[in-house]
């Protein structure tokens, strides 16, 4: 029953918010009690899916194998660290907006939350679907929360091109749909459709692989459908830019990579080249951004375009070390990301300012957020000792192998590339020499607290991997047909 | 059954025409009736494709369609969106209205070459005429996305984008799981709701809802 409770408590952390109870503040605990609980049930959700069980609840209507307990797990996590830097940071951001603006934030919040929990776990595929398309709408007026010209605007974009993208996937959802009633198989899931696969009409099948690709793509952020994608994520608040970054984007990309096994069973149809051509060009085009960007919000976002690209690649050069390598990327990416937004969102909250040649110095005035802010982009760019390292290593690993030395040459030239980037601009916001006295404004306790706190598993999992992760990770990649 | 055939394909030919008015007036308010009435087409090919497949889910389709859409959409719209954008003539847009259409009909005729593998590897009859007249008017719908600036018209857009999936899905999949219908038809007023609302903040901050106009955030 624990993938009953991961939607639950979401929902009753949802209306206690948003009910007289959440009033005075009291919302943001109330929502941070809801996400350890939800934790607490992903982890055993997890820790079953590792020893490779197979955990459903409501007959069939709620499922999960290793590659969606591995999502549920980062979602949880995620949402339990933004909900503790939430805690005081939208209290002071929200200050003019009156009481109900911080009771709304915490009653989507909670429902986003739920909606991104449920894209792994639900066992039909149209109402997956369904849950992703929420995803969107549910984060849209989180994303225009700071009511400002630009924040209306990134949300605008952000709805519209998603929901575009969203409706093309339903297209392709429809035709896979009548593929498998064609072939004669009965349950819409992804194991119904894996085993429907072969039998399927490659007339039907390929135009819906692409459909889905192309659409879910859009809120992905692959290139070139990404334009929406570093407005939304540098305009929105740092806590949802975690979320929208470190794990939304994974969540719909957990989608596309469902489709690879259905896809894989067909020997006329290859995903491979797609993955690999879709990956790179991201990859490619991030890079370049990376190296003329000026905001340091809009960095992160597209440092994400750029990982997007990667766990594609990974997912698409094939095999089992390279689908483990994906998996642990996937990881890796889900916690440095969000702490990188938390390290960025005080860095702009202390500054007043989110631009890159506003802010110099920052070890002098802001130690905590100094060293968060440094060590988040090593973590983000894959210095060792973090994961992404490693998960990065195993890629190159894996495809030089197989013997693909021209995709794992121009991966590894644009990952150095963008690893100067980053670095370059967050040296000097770090150590650059200050101009004048800037006036900074505290940061909140709650802030600090999340930046110590989320910290411990972004150092450890680079070090060590326990050997339920190992197991899940493992789970996950056999779930891509690696 | 040759009588439902031909009134299916007058049917399609009719919500071509509805989804070219979405994209070619001028006026807000027209193209919110025309949307309305690309949606009563859907429900009667809808009611037609029932009759000829004896199949309760269509009915159900249409039930659902003629509540949320011809009724609910425009009632969410009329409330959220005050009255004053559907007075708004768009004058300017990405693209003159001739040129649009003229790119409009190479869209319908590219549809018809994306559908016709798909239908030659199958049989499903009524699939010949809403399968390709429903990828037209998802990429009009897209196309209308992309050409109008005013905020209602974009959103119209996209719900036609997402009428034309539904005029291709109630020939290729008759009997989608009703929960799925539901869900679905609970999702396209949670998009007029949310776009409607975001379209009124924009108006109150900026005094406009040209989203086409806003260009604060890019790569320079």
């Amino acid at each position: 029953m624990e993938l009953a409770g991961v939607l639950f408590f979401p929902a009753l952390a949802c209306a206690l918010s948003l009910s007289p109870l959440g009033r005075h503040g009291r919302a943001a605990p109330i929502t941070l009690i809801g996400s350890v609980i939800v934790f607490a049930l992903a982890v055993r959700v997890a820790i079953a899916a590792a020893h490779g069980g197979h955990i459903e609840a409501f007959g069939e209507w709620l499922t999960c194998d290793g590659l969606g307990a591995l999502v549920l797990g980062l979602v949880a996590l995620v949402a339990m660290t933004a909900a503790l830097f939430s805690w005081s940071y939208i209290r002071v951001r929200a200050a003019h907006g009156g009481k109900r603006k911080e009771q709304n934030y915490y009653g989507l919040y909670n429902l986003f939350i739920m909606s991104l929990l449920a894209v792994p776990i639900l066992a039909n595929v149209a109402l997956m679907w369904v849950a992703v398309e929420l995803t969107t709408l549910l984060s849209a007026f989180l994303v225009g929360f700071e009511d400002t010209p630009e924040a209306l605007e990134a949300a605008w974009k952000y709805v519209v091109l998603t929901t575009v993208g969203a409706v093309l996937a339903l297209f392709g959802f429809l035709i896979l749909y009548w593929g498998s009633r064609i072939a004669g198989f009965e349950p819409f899931t992804w194991v119904g459709l894996v085993e429907a696969a072969p039998r399927m009409p490659p007339a039907l099948l390929w135009p819906a692989f692409l459909l889905i690709l192309v659409g879910f793509g859009t809120k992905v952020g692959l290139v070139p459908m990404h334009t929406w994608l570093p407005d939304a994520h540098s305009q929105a608040p740092a806590s949802i830019c975690a979320l929208l970054s470190g794990v939304e984007t994974t969540t719909v990309l957990y989608v596309i990579l469902r489709l690879f096994p259905v896809v894989g069973g067909v020997p006329t149809l290859d995903a491979r080249p797609w993955f690999i051509c879709f990956g790179l060009l991201s990859v490619c085009i991030a890079t370049l951004l990376l190296v003329y960007v000026r905001d340091f919000k809009r960095m992160f976002a597209f440092s994400t375009v750029e990982h997007m690209g990667i766990i594609l690649v990974a997912a698409g050069l094939g095999g089992a070390e390279a689908h483990l390598g994906a998996a642990y990327q996937i990881t890796g990416h889900a916690l440095a990301k969000s702490f990188c937004f938390f390290s960025a969102g005080s860095v702009a909250m202390t500054f007043g300012t989110q631009e890159i040649a506003s802010v110099r110095g920052l070890v002098k005035f802001a130690p905590l957020s100094a060293i968060a802010l440094a060590g988040g982009a090593f973590a983000i760019t894959g210095a060792p000792p973090f994961a992404l390292f490693v998960s990065e290593f195993l890629i190159f690993k894996a495809g030089i192998a197989s013997g693909q030395y021209l995709t794992i040459a121009l991966l590894s030239f644009f990952v150095a590339v963008a690893f100067c980037a980053v670095l370059y601009h967050v040296n000097r916001m770090t150590f650059g020499a200050p101009h004048g006295h800037p006036t900074l404004a505290p940061l909140p306790w709650s802030c600090k607290a999340t930046l110590v706190i989320a910290a411990i598993p972004l150092l450890a999992i680079g070090i060590y991997i326990p050997v339920v992760l190992q197991n899940l990770l493992r789970a996950a990649a056999a779930a891509m047909g690696g | 059954m040759a009588v439902i055939f031909a009134l299916d394909a007058l049917t399609g030919a009719v919500f071509l025409l509805t989804t070219l008015g979405v994209v070619a007036n001028r006026q807000v308010l027209a193209s919110l009736q025309l949307f309305i009435a690309q949606s009563l087409l859907l429900t009667f090919s809808a009611i037609l494709l029932g009759i000829a497949t004896h199949s309760l889910h269509l009915f159900a389709v249409a039930a659902i369609t003629v509540a949320t859409k011809t009724v609910l959409i425009p009632w969410v719209l009329r409330h959220t969106v005050s009255s004053e954008v559907y007075r708004t003539r768009e004058i300017d847009r990405v693209l003159n209205i001739p040129s649009s259409l003229l790119i409009a009909a190479a869209l319908v005729v590219f549809a018809y070459a994306v559908a016709n593998p798909m239908l030659s590897a199958v049989h499903t009859p009524f699939a010949k005429i809403n399968l390709p007249l429903g990828i037209a008017a998802m990429l009009l719908g897209i196309f209308t996305v992309v050409v109008r600036r005013e905020a209602v018209p974009q959103l119209l857009g996209l719900l036609a984008l997402e009428n034309g999936v539904f005029f291709a899905g109630v020939a290729i999949v008759p009997d989608l799981p009703v929960i799925a219908e539901l869900a679905a038809a609970v999702d396209v007023p949670v998009v007029a709701l949310v776009v409607g609302m975001l379209t009124r903040r924009i108006h109150v901050r900026l005094g406009t809802t040209s989203v086409g106009r806003l260009v604060a955030l890019r790569e320079d």
